[in-house]
């Protein structure tokens, strides 16, 4: 553990390449991946730090991205550190294992660059991909800016590994706008984040020969219930350790990480709650009103799964209206993800403030300030004038 | 381990008594057979198929040695995670080397199907692990369906025998040669009654450097539809028919390791299980006829590869 605040290094650097070197910097024992636009640039860099004898990592390049976790899940059962990196239709084409890394407990790490899901055939961001793999056991933490994306690729290591959780961990960070955008960051020195992430001790490693354990047995109706239900214990507990971990990231860092951000938000009125990059765009916006006398606030949501509904519903029980912004749709259901999940922390704790659904950004289409002084104003007018239709509304569409 | 009887039954199996196969099943026979050939320290890898739901039910395991299932497709992959920690760990100094092998046991649908793609990435890329097919020609763990390993005119569930149609429209591909095609170090078919034949060639395939693959004929009494007690009889006549022949493929070179005398005809083949029952009749001679056309096409191409 680093106690002592370390100095980090400026650089200029896209998403992509400040991921890339965070996982340079973790050193993996085993990082299996594939290339997809736009993650395609950590695969390319990361063999280029193999190449160059950077790092210990054994690197399979893989055919598939199914292929990729289910070489990780081989990987981190044997016994040491296993990541890798998706987006999009690579994520869609792991689900399956995905939960095979959950239901396994093993602390496999992974980068997802956002990315839309066919069809139609689109390389920009959104969020179905990372939001069709909600329920799919793994810890989900979203970046705002390309200094998140690195903090947390790295805190995600600590997080999964952590023995009170051991499960599967995922960052997200937005295709291009983060993926592809050069931003100004610091990072670490190669000691202290190998000294933030320590030693693993693999628990009961396959690799074991005097201790033979089977991996992946057939449970039925007897045990698979059991099994579950401590993988959603799991999950519970992560929502205490991950802002410990984020306290301590804090302490040598000067970035402190918790399970949700609030700007401006205690003593504001009118709160968005948003996931990613765009929390960077409301921020502005929410300056440019509070300067013009307008009590807004924002609640970026850093920590998706598990869901920290209680902190989230103490933070917005007084406001006088929501808008939840959803990068992406749940066909068929009353609102997008994030508007779902704060409908029912808001209800569960007692709270019915007016509360509004957008849906924006999908296929990369471009959030740009006038939209979100959109969604305030129209905050204020349902504060004023009653919620008359509680539709979702889509934020930047061409109607 | 020395490949003779006294040792064999002396050593203790590393599959141990007790599993859930069904009678009459030649997976156990030719897992104990590969793991006696292959010794200590082992590393099992299976796919999701009849292995391993009747090896591992919660919270029993016939597993002497470690062993990993991860899905139905993706037993490639899986070994080779498993295959380059190990590398990474006694390249670091973190693990000691102790010369682990890895061998994979997987079904025909997981090997010829849904895991062909899995499994040609994972030769090409060279991990060093011994793949075994338990080649049972069908989908048996779910019941008995049609997989691309089923020969042509077979009975299975969903190839049923009907007025209009009569059994499996296609005839089985050729796995072994598109292995062999990857060009890697080591490649063979083999049965069970050739006991000492199949686990001489563990043995070799395990010391390969690099990627093995033995294609295991392994009869399925339940969905082949013959008596328990004929299951090892069965494979010799697979063998003695050509229907599957006893090759391998080392370093590129074909050679044949035995060749029948006589060759006995396909009808014999046929006789002696329930799924080709319906073929032996007058108005199906003509798909008997293209069975034995096709065992006597792929027979003179086997030879002519083994310029035996």
């Amino acid at each position: 553990m680093v106690s002592q605040k370390v100095k980090g290094k400026p650089v200029a650097l896209d998403g992509d390449r400040a991921v890339a070197e965070a996982i340079r910097q973790m050193n993996p024992d085993v990082v299996a991946a594939y290339p997809i636009t736009p993650q395609t640039e950590i695969v390319m860099r990361f063999s280029e730090f193999v190449a160059n004898g950077e790092v210990v990592t054994e690197f399979i390049p893989v055919e598939s991205e199914h292929a990729a976790m289910s070489a990780c899940i081989g990987a981190s059962a044997a016994g040491g550190r296993a990541q890798t990196a998706t987006a999009g239709a690579g994520l869609a084409f792991m689900w399956e294992v995905l939960w095979v890394a959950s239901g396994t407990r093993l602390p496999i790490v992974m980068h997802v660059v956002n990315r839309s899901l066919s069809a139609p055939l689109n390389i920009h961001c959104d969020h179905s991909d990372s939001m069709g793999a909600r329920d799919a056991g793994w810890i989900q933490l979203y970046d705002e800016t390309v200094q998140e994306a690195y903090d947390n690729a790295i805190q995600a290591l600590r997080i999964a590994e952590h023995p009170d959780i051991m499960l599967p961990t995922l960052h997200a960070l937005d295709g291009f706008i983060l993926g592809h955008g050069v931003e100004r960051l610091e990072l670490l020195p190669d000691d202290a984040v190998r000294s933030f992430i320590g030693i693993y001790e693999p628990q009961h490693p396959l690799l074991d020969v005097d201790h033979p354990v089977t991996y992946g047995p057939m449970v039925l109706t007897d045990y698979f219930f059991e099994y579950k239900r401590q993988q959603a214990a799991a999950m519970e507990r992560a929502l205490e350790i991950i802002p410990q971990i984020g306290e301590e990231y804090g302490t040598f860092t000067g970035r402190y990480y918790g399970l949700m951000e609030g700007y401006r938000l205690e003593d504001a009125e009118f709160a968005t709650i948003a996931l990613g990059s765009t929390a960077g765009t409301i921020k502005t916006v929410v300056d440019e009103l509070r300067d013009q006398g307008v009590k807004a606030g924002l609640l970026k949501l850093r920590c998706f799964r598990p869901f920290p509904a209680t902190i989230l519903a103490e933070a917005l029980g007084d406001k006088k209206a929501i808008a939840v912004l959803d990068r992406s749709l749940s066909f068929g259901a009353q609102g997008g993800p994030l508007f779902l999940e704060v409908i029912t922390a808001l209800f569960t704790h007692g709270l019915s403030p007016k509360v509004l659904n957008y849906a924006y950004g999908l296929g990369g289409r471009d959030i740009v300030p006038a939209r979100i002084h959109q969604v305030y104003k129209d905050l204020i007018e349902i504060d004023r004038e009653g919620l008359t239709e509680s539709s979702i509304r889509y934020l930047g569409l061409r109607e | 381990m020395a490949i003779n009887l006294k040792e064999m039954s002396a050593a203790q199996d590393l599959l141990a008594p007790g599993h859930r196969l069904c009678a009459g099943c030649a997976e156990s026979i030719v897992v104990r057979q590969v793991l006696h050939a292959v010794g200590q320290p082992v590393v099992v890898a299976s796919p999701t198929g009849c292995l391993e739901v009747s090896t591992s039910p919660y919270p029993y395991t016939s597993w002497r040695v470690p062993w990993i299932h991860n899905a139905f497709e993706n037993v490639a992959s899986t070994i080779s995670g498993v295959e380059t920690m190990y590398r990474s760990l006694v390249k670091q100094g973190k693990l000691e080397d102790k010369g682990i092998k890895f061998v994979v046991f997987a079904g025909d649908g997981a090997t010829y199907d849904i895991g062909l793609q899995f499994l040609s990435g994972a030769l090409e890329r060279g991990h060093k692990f011994l793949y075994v097919c338990l080649n049972n020609e069908a989908y048996m763990n779910t019941g008995i369906q049609r997989s691309s390993a089923t020969p042509l005119g077979a009975w299975t569930t969903t190839s049923p025998v009907g007025d209009a149609v009569p059994g499996k429209r296609e005839n089985r591909k050729d796995i072994t040669a598109i292995v062999a095609a990857h060009d890697i170090p080591y490649v063979a078919q083999a049965a069970p009654h050739a006991w000492r034949d199949l686990m001489t060639k563990a043995q070799k395939a395990i010391s390969a450097d690099g990627p093995s693959f033995i294609n295991v004929l392994v009869p399925c009494q339940r969905g082949w539809r013959h008596p328990a007690e004929e299951t090892i009889a069965i494979t010799k006549l697979a063998v003695e028919t050509c229907v599957w022949p006893l090759y391998e493929v080392v370093d590129g070179e074909w050679k044949l390791n035995y060749r029948p005398s006589p060759k006995k005809p396909i009808t014999d083949w046929l006789q002696s299980q329930g799924r080709f029952r319906h073929l032996l009749t007058p108005e199906n001679t003509h798909i008997v006829d293209s069975l034995q056309e096709i065992v006597d096409r792929q027979w003179d191409k086997l030879l002519e590869r083994c310029k035996a």
